[in-house]
């Protein structure tokens, strides 16, 4: 007997909703810890302040405020979906999932419901995952959320890493649809370079070291990247990656509305742009100037920011790529979600 | 294909110009980027990467910090060159 299978559609972004912990944090309150000034943070990255997430802020309780307003904003609620996809490296559990704590505390305790670790490109990653599994009749209605506390991981006196990181969520709602709202995905590895941004020690070391916890020089697996060869790679690279999403879409840079890459530096971003020969027409995320790099969080964070202050670009074509520790990368042309 | 230092120099004024900002005419062949042009260390790794492409030869990660000057790129291109 030959196997049934299913098919499903094409599919489309509903909506985007995202959670901004309260506390905004100048340039001027990390300074001091890393020798630096708020013309050189500026200078190098763009960014003038980010957001750290209170103790009161875990990572779950931030996924659920991103994904509430998302299901709001679709005019849906938890019992709609059907699984949820939670992209996150900053979970301070390896077990059970951060997305089987989001349906328990949401309602909806029997959707199917798992985690992926693909760091900076997490949220691009769960974007392809539920077009293909909408496409492939898998599910009808997905929850995909982007969500770090990066504070958690991250020493505040590392010169290289302690301005650019932040805490946020972001969630969009992916579902059927009759027109193609999701183009292919092109992604990719260069795990050559699986060096250039980690998190060390592993926790069997932070185990064999944890009498010395308590200590002031803790061992803990904060994060760590060598920022010129992540730079080098991100611009020129990704940039290719880019523009080889757009073509697998059937489209040029001409066709394009905006552009919402991972918020990692807005040098990096500027000189994306640059390289990929945007079009002054094509409206350029930067969300990271003010909200900082939230990681798997920062591409719907920027969509969210972008379409606030840009309401015309409802329903227009965005193309996104995230890019970070792995090296990994993904990108795809999406149709951003209609006004709510 | 061999390059000569004064094509090779005169192919870093303008990528350093382009990229940083700074007037090809202060750029010489003793100036440290750092130091005395103040490209900063994304700058540079653009200015190194225009290298490549314009001269078609491969500055690895690790000899960039190598290049404190400008002389010091002059002979590393002309060297990866030849």
């Amino acid at each position: 007997m030959p196997i049934k299978t299913k098919t499903g559609s094409e599919s489309s972004i509903f909506s985007v909703g995202v959670y901004r912990p309260s506390r905004l944090v100048p340039n001027s309150e990390i300074v001091d810890a890393i020798d630096s000034s708020d013309e050189w943070i500026i200078q190098r990255t763009g960014i003038e302040s980010r957001r750290f997430a209170s103790a009161d802020e875990s990572v779950v309780d931030m996924a659920i405020g991103a994904a509430e307003q998302a299901l709001s904003r679709a005019k849906l609620t938890i019992k709609d979906i059907d699984s949820v996809i939670v992209a996150t490296i900053t979970y301070p559990h390896q077990a059970p999932s951060a997305a089987t704590a989001v349906i328990q505390r949401m309602g909806n305790p029997t959707a199917a419901a798992f985690d992926i670790g693909a760091a900076c490109a997490g949220f691009c990653y769960g974007v392809a995952m539920a077009h293909d599994f909408v496409r492939a009749g898998s599910s009808k209605k997905v929850l995909v959320i982007g969500v770090e506390k990066i504070s958690d991981f991250t020493d505040p006196t590392d010169r290289a890493t302690a301005f650019i990181f932040a805490d946020g969520a972001g969630a969009v709602v992916i579902g059927e649809s009759d027109d193609a709202g999701i183009g292919p995905v092109e992604w990719g590895s260069d795990s050559e370079n699986r060096d250039a941004i980690l998190m060390n020690p592993s926790w069997i070391d932070v185990r064999d070291t944890q009498t010395q916890l308590t200590k002031a020089d803790v061992k803990w697996p904060n994060i760590a990247q060598e920022g010129q060869k992540v730079f080098r790679w991100a611009v020129f690279a990704m940039s290719k990656a880019a523009l080889k999403a757009l073509d697998s879409a059937g489209l040029s840079v001409n066709d394009l509305d905006a552009f919402i890459p991972h918020q990692a530096n807005v040098r990096i971003i500027e000189t994306m742009a640059k390289e990929m020969e945007l079009p002054d027409s094509v409206v350029i995320a930067d969300d990271i100037r003010t909200n900082g790099n939230t990681s798997a969080a920062s591409i719907p964070l920027a969509m969210d920011a972008l379409l606030l202050k840009h309401p015309e670009l409802h329903g227009k074509l965005a193309l996104l790529i995230g890019y970070g520790a792995g090296l990994v990368f993904a990108g795809q042309v999406v149709k951003l979600p209609p006004k709510p | 294909m061999a390059l000569s230092p004064a094509d090779v120099l005169a192919g870093i004024k303008e990528i350093v110009e382009e990229v940083a900002g700074i007037p090809a005419a202060s750029i010489e062949l003793g100036k440290n980027f750092t130091d005395d042009l103040e490209v900063d260390s994304l700058s540079m790794v653009e200015v190194v990467v225009a290298c490549e492409e314009r001269f078609g030869v491969k500055i690895p990660d690790e000899k960039v910090t190598e290049l404190a000057t400008v002389g010091d790129a002059v002979n590393f291109i002309v060297n990866a060159a030849a």
